[in-house]
Order: C-alpha cells, then structure tokens, then sequence
C-alpha cells in the first residue's frame, strides 16, 4: 500500500496535542522534559480541563514551560512553586493547579515549601522531573545526583562525606499524612511513557476529589549534563539511576507501598 | 458615619482588609505585627467574607502565596516586619517585574539583623530604593494614626489595580501597636469570580478558555531587547505614579522659616515639636509625606526657597534625608535627626534637635 | 487475514535527531537520514516504511513530539 494511501487525516492515530503550543522545544535532543510537558497536556486535554488549569513553571530548564504547555501559566522563582501553586488553589479550590519542577528547583531550595505544600495536603499535583543534575546552569551537582557521580562541581564524583548523600524526596513526602498519591516514573520508553500518563491521569482525577497532594517523580535523562548521547544516557539512567531511585508507587490511596 | 472602635493599629489593617474585600492573607507571625494575622484567624474572615487566611511555613512562601493568587487575578494582602520583609524582598521583585496587584504591610521593627521588636523607621531604603533586585518601585503609603492604617488597605488595593503594581504600607512597631479609635468602613463584597474574568481576565492566569490566548504571568525574558522595553514600561508606569499619585500634608507652613519634615510616627511626635517651638516664637512648619514612593520632591522644592532650613526626623540614622536633599538640590541646609535602634524620639528632641542643628547651626 | 499497515510523517524541520524513537520501534521501521534538516540535525525518517504498523510507540517517546502516526487495517 503507498504511503499517500495510509497518510490520510482518517487514518490519524497520533499527534501532538493542542495543548501542546507550536513553538520549538528549548530542550536538548532526547530530553525526557519533553516528552514529560506532552504527557501532562495529553492528560488536561481528555479531562477538558485546558480553561479550568493553571500551571505552576520553575525555574531551570523548564523555566520557559509556558511556552510550550498551551494554559495559562505562572512562572515562580526558584523552588517556590508549591508556594505558588499554594495560593491559587486556596483562592480557586475548583480548578485544576499543577507545578512542573526539577530537582534542584523542588529537592533543594524548595524543599520548605515542597515538604509544607504536601504536609498541608494542598489539593495540588506535583510533577516532579528528576534528572540527578542542575541542567540549565550547565551540569552541576544536585540534591539527587548519584554517590560518584560527575558533575561540573562535583568533577572528581559526589563524594559523600563532604557533599552529602543523594536525596530520595519522593519517599520523605510520602510519609507525610497530607500526601495521598506518591508514585515514580519514567519516559524513556513507550512502556513507561504509558504509566507515567496513567499515573499523572490518576493524579487530576484525585485532584478533583479533594484527596490531598498527588506527587509524581519522572526520572529523566540530561544527555548534555551527563555527557552522553541520548540513548546512552537512557541506558545510563536505567542501569544507574533506577537502582537508587526504584520505579513504581510509593504511597497509594493515602498508604505507603510496603515493598517486599 | 462608619462604625467607631478602639483597636490596635494591627488590628485595624486586619479588619480592614476583611472589610475590603480582599479575597486572601498569607502571612508568618513576627513581632510586632503578629496581632494582623491573629486578628484574622479569631475573626473567621472566612465565615464572613469567604477570605482566605493561611499562616504560611515561611516569609518566602508566604509572599509566593500572594504572587500565586494575585497572578490569578484575586485580591490579597500580606504584612511582616522589617527580618520578614527582608526575605519577601525576592517574591516583591518578581511581583513587580510580572506587574502584580497586592498589597504589603511592614510594621518595621529596628534593626539591622534580628535587631530589636521595637518601632523604628529603618526600612526606609528598603522600600522606596529596591530592596529586592532590578530596576523596580513600590507604591509606598506611611500611615501616622490608627485610622490610616485602615484607610490604606482601600487606598493601597485602588492604587496596586491601578498600575498593576505591589503597595507597600510603611508602618512601624509604634502604630502597629497603639490603639486609637478608628472609624470602619462598610463591608465590600468581594469580588465574584466573573467580576474577576471581567476585570482581569485579559492577564491573570486563571484557566484559559478557548476564546482568547494563553496569559502567561513570568517576569523573565531571555531576549535581553525585549526585556529592556519592558523595563521601558516599567519606567513609563513609576514616572505616571510621580506625576500623578504623591501625597503629603503640610502644619504652618505658610510662614515658616523653619521646616520639619517627618512620616508615620515621627510626624506626630514632630507635631507635638512644632507646638512647642510655635509657643517659643519660633517659625516652624511640618511637611508630612504621606507617599513616601512617589516622594513629594516638587512640593518640597517648592517651600525650599522661603525656607532658612530644613530638619529630617526619622527613627533612623537618617534614610529619607537623602531624597530631601535631591528634592531641594542643596539650596537650602538640610540635617538628619532621629532616634534608632528601637528608640523614639520625644518631641523636645525633636525641638532641641531644630534648634541646635539648624536655626543655631 | 487483515493486515495492519501504518505510517508516520516526521516534521523534519522540528526533528532534533535524538534517535531515541529508533530503539523504541518494534518493526526497526525509522532510522536516522545521511541528509540533515535546517538545523544539521540528521532527522528520523521511515527506512523501512513497510515494516510499520502504526503502533505510534516512536511517536509518544519523541521528546519533541514531531512525530504523527498513520494507521489502515487492509484486509488481504
């Protein structure tokens, strides 16, 4: 069959959605951000939720991702999203409210307003991208980065004596009782492209029940902080960032997942 | 006439705010301010109005609070003291570069550091120079009795719709904490939600429907040309608000020789000062700036050439003089006096100060 | 038997040549091409266009979401 016979508007099984914008991705080639930003308007565009929808941008490399999430947006200085996001759901507890937010923005000069915003149980979603690495300000060490990792301030590897170990967030909030949906995924794959929407599904939907704050940690790639092409680094984060950080929930329906 | 009650300075601004309407307060308790957010939790603003009040983790969350809900279009207040508005300085400047309504209360305390829980005037620089990074300023309105306190809640709200900017209430430890009588006003409704789509649905983030654009409230722009027109309007904007917002009154002046300029506190204390010196035979007048940003430069400038000098009274080592002596270009003698660090000066200071350091100086 | 046959059209000119919709592909369909778009990234294209079934799996892990995804059921 040729190709002009199948490329026929009928036959549409996949494109990008609306709630995409047209302007080109500022991201590197192969960074799961984008991939993340689809999945979170894929899931607003079959609640119809686009006019009942305000998102939260943090600072790093998704700091510009009001210009590819077609909502209204508010862009928050550096990890006081969940501040942010704070205050409009109080004054608008009926419309949906997300923050979109990286580790350095959400693990480490945000951690206050994370760990009180989930503490408060604020009716919120948090999507929180994990990349082991500040990539915007050019590869330097993280909250998250790995035991030995490279990094421009850590170029001999983290070293944990001095600098501290890698901070698994998305447990520490899990344990507190205003948190009520706390899972980890990933985007690397179909597979998990898949679950990650299922699970960011899941998470607007409990938002609209007023079940208290939904997080979800994406582990990503960050093929230029991590020097690698961005297959490598896939392979890289599967065999090295996912023993540390285990895919799958972590607290379900307000109980925390006892992992045997 | 509105309703008459003795209440604190704090409480006033408190029962003010649910009184205006103001859909939220976001705060973290500090000394000597943290009667407004205790007033608000006894007074259930959300019984009566449907407010919001939330006592936040921190400063710095509590001032994200107010950019997130005035970025969505609602009306919200916030107050602290002076180590407090130190850490709001960083969401200030990003509710000034995104062009933000809301209004700011600071009921300073002395300083510098953790400092003193007593009033001071210190914050001056604070507030009308900066503060937080970049080229910006805040409306700034200093009350001096109780019932501004109250007052400036409706004016402060007026003026931050008006140019979509933050109000900074410069009040201090003294008024904060004095009770007055103050008259209320009416109960405002607060504003509907499609009152809100109506008024600032053109640029709060609130949901956006299909029939118009994304609004995107951000105060970054990596375009380093877009970004200096930005400050272009930005400047655009202070200079209407020098031309058309200041605001001062003015005791005696019409003869005086000698001038005292003084806001807030000082200027009752001055008050007191020039009573004293009248009854001496001494010529002295009282210019009180009400705006302290917009500062009344040409009302100054325009009493400075009847004038044989000029005494600044500040409960500090001496902030405001500076704008003064740009207001009446050297051509008249201006001094400094002013207790600080938690100190008030009393009114035969004040006099003694006006005598020896400019009408015998 | 039917038989499904699927094609995509990758906006080249968005396309940043990440490859990482070629390892997700079941049927080896996509590859990287020897040209490059206006950019000088070598852009996904279908190498073995016949091979396809429109499964869209390249399309939901393109980050740059460049990728629409076709789809017919022939019956043979």
């Amino acid at each position: 069959m040729d190709i002009k016979d199948i490329v026929k508007e009928e036959n549409l099984v996949y494109k990008k959605t609306p709630l995409m914008t047209n302007n080109v991705l500022s991201y590197c080639p192969g960074c799961g951000h984008g991939t993340a930003h689809r999945i979170v308007m894929e899931v607003l565009e079959e609640l119809g939720a686009q006019a009942e929808t305000i998102g939260v941008a943090p600072v790093g490399c998704s700091v510009l991702a009001y210009e590819f999430m077609n909502i209204d947006m508010i862009q928050a200085a550096h990890g006081r999203a969940p501040a942010v996001a704070t205050g409009i759901k109080r004054c608008y507890p009926d419309k949906y409210v997300f923050t979109y937010q990286g580790d350095g923005d959400l693990a480490a000069i945000g951690t206050a307003e994370t760990i009180h915003a989930c503490n408060r149980g604020e009716n919120f979603t948090i999507i929180f991208i994990n990349n082991g690495i500040y990539g915007m300000t050019g590869g330097q060490m993280a909250p998250t980065t790995l035991k030995g990792m490279k990094t421009s301030t850590s170029p001999y590897g983290r070293d944990l004596g001095s600098m501290g170990n890698p901070l698994k967030i998305t447990e520490l909030v899990a344990q507190l009782p205003g948190t009520y949906f706390v899972t980890r995924q990933a985007v690397h794959t179909p597979a998990a492209v898949r679950k990650t929407k299922k699970a960011v599904r899941k998470a607007f939907d409990l938002q609209k029940e007023n079940k208290g704050l939904c997080f979800i940690e994406i582990v990503s790639n960050c093929n230029s902080g991590w020097k690698m092409s961005p297959v490598k680094a896939n392979q890289w984060m599967v065999e090295n960032m996912f023993p540390f950080y285990p895919m799958g929930d972590v607290k379900v329906d307000g109980q925390l997942v006892i992992k045997g | 006439m509105g309703e008459l009650k003795l209440m604190k300075g704090n409480e006033a601004i408190a029962e003010a705010a649910i009184r205006e309407g103001v859909d939220a307060y976001f705060g973290y308790p500090i000394t000597p301010q943290s009667e407004v957010i205790e007033y608000l939790m006894m007074e259930k603003p959300e019984e009566r109005t449907g407010m919001v009040v939330l006592q936040a983790e921190s400063e710095l969350a509590a001032i994200n609070m107010v950019y997130g809900a005035a970025a969505a279009g609602k009306k919200v207040f916030t107050s602290s003291s002076s180590p407090g508005i130190s850490l709001y300085q960083e969401g200030i400047s990003y509710i000034a570069g995104a062009e933000l309504p809301c209004v700011i209360a600071n009921v300073v305390r002395g300083g510098p550091g953790l400092g003193t829980i007593q009033p001071s005037q210190a914050d001056y620089f604070q507030t009308v120079k900066g503060g937080g990074h970049g080229d910006y300023r805040l409306l700034t309105l200093a009350p001096a009795s109780v019932q501004e306190m109250a007052d400036f809640i409706e004016l402060g709200f007026e003026l931050a719709y008006k140019y979509k900017n933050p109000v900074m209430i410069l009040s201090d430890g003294m008024i904060g904490q004095m009770m007055e009588k103050v008259e209320l006003k009416e109960q405002k409704p607060r504003w509907t939600d499609q009152e809100i789509n109506e008024m600032n649905g053109s640029w709060a983030a609130i949901g956006k429907p299909e029939t118009r654009e994304r609004n995107i409230i951000t105060s970054l722009d990596l375009d380093s040309a877009k970004m200096e027109q930005h400050n272009h309007h930005l400047q655009a904007k202070y200079r209407k608000m020098e031309s058309d917002e200041v605001r001062f009154e003015t005791f005696n002046t019409d003869d005086a020789e000698y001038l005292i300029v003084a806001y807030g506190s000082s200027a009752r204390i001055a008050q007191k000062s020039l009573a004293l010196a009248r009854a001496k035979g001494i010529k002295a007048g009282l210019f009180r700036p009400i705006t302290l940003y917009p500062f009344p430069m040409k009302a100054l400038a325009e009493l400075a050439p009847l004038l044989k000098g000029i005494l600044s009274v500040e409960m500090s080592a001496g902030q405001m003089i500076e704008d003064i002596k740009l207001a009446v270009e050297c051509n008249v003698r201006v001094e400094h006096f002013g207790r600080y660090g938690g100190i008030i000066h009393s009114p035969e200071e004040v006099l003694e100060a006006l005598e020896q350091k400019i009408i015998g100086g | 038997m039917a038989k499904v046959q699927g094609a995509i059209v990758v906006d080249i000119e968005r396309c940043k040549g990440c490859e990482v919709c070629v390892p997700a592909c079941p049927t080896q369909v996509i590859e990287l091409a020897k040209e490059v778009n206006g950019k000088g990234y070598h852009f996904a294209y279908m190498a073995n266009p016949e091979a396809c079934i429109g499964c869209a799996n390249c399309a939901i892990v393109c980050p740059d979401g460049v990728i629409s995804v076709y789809k017919v059921k022939q019956s043979a």
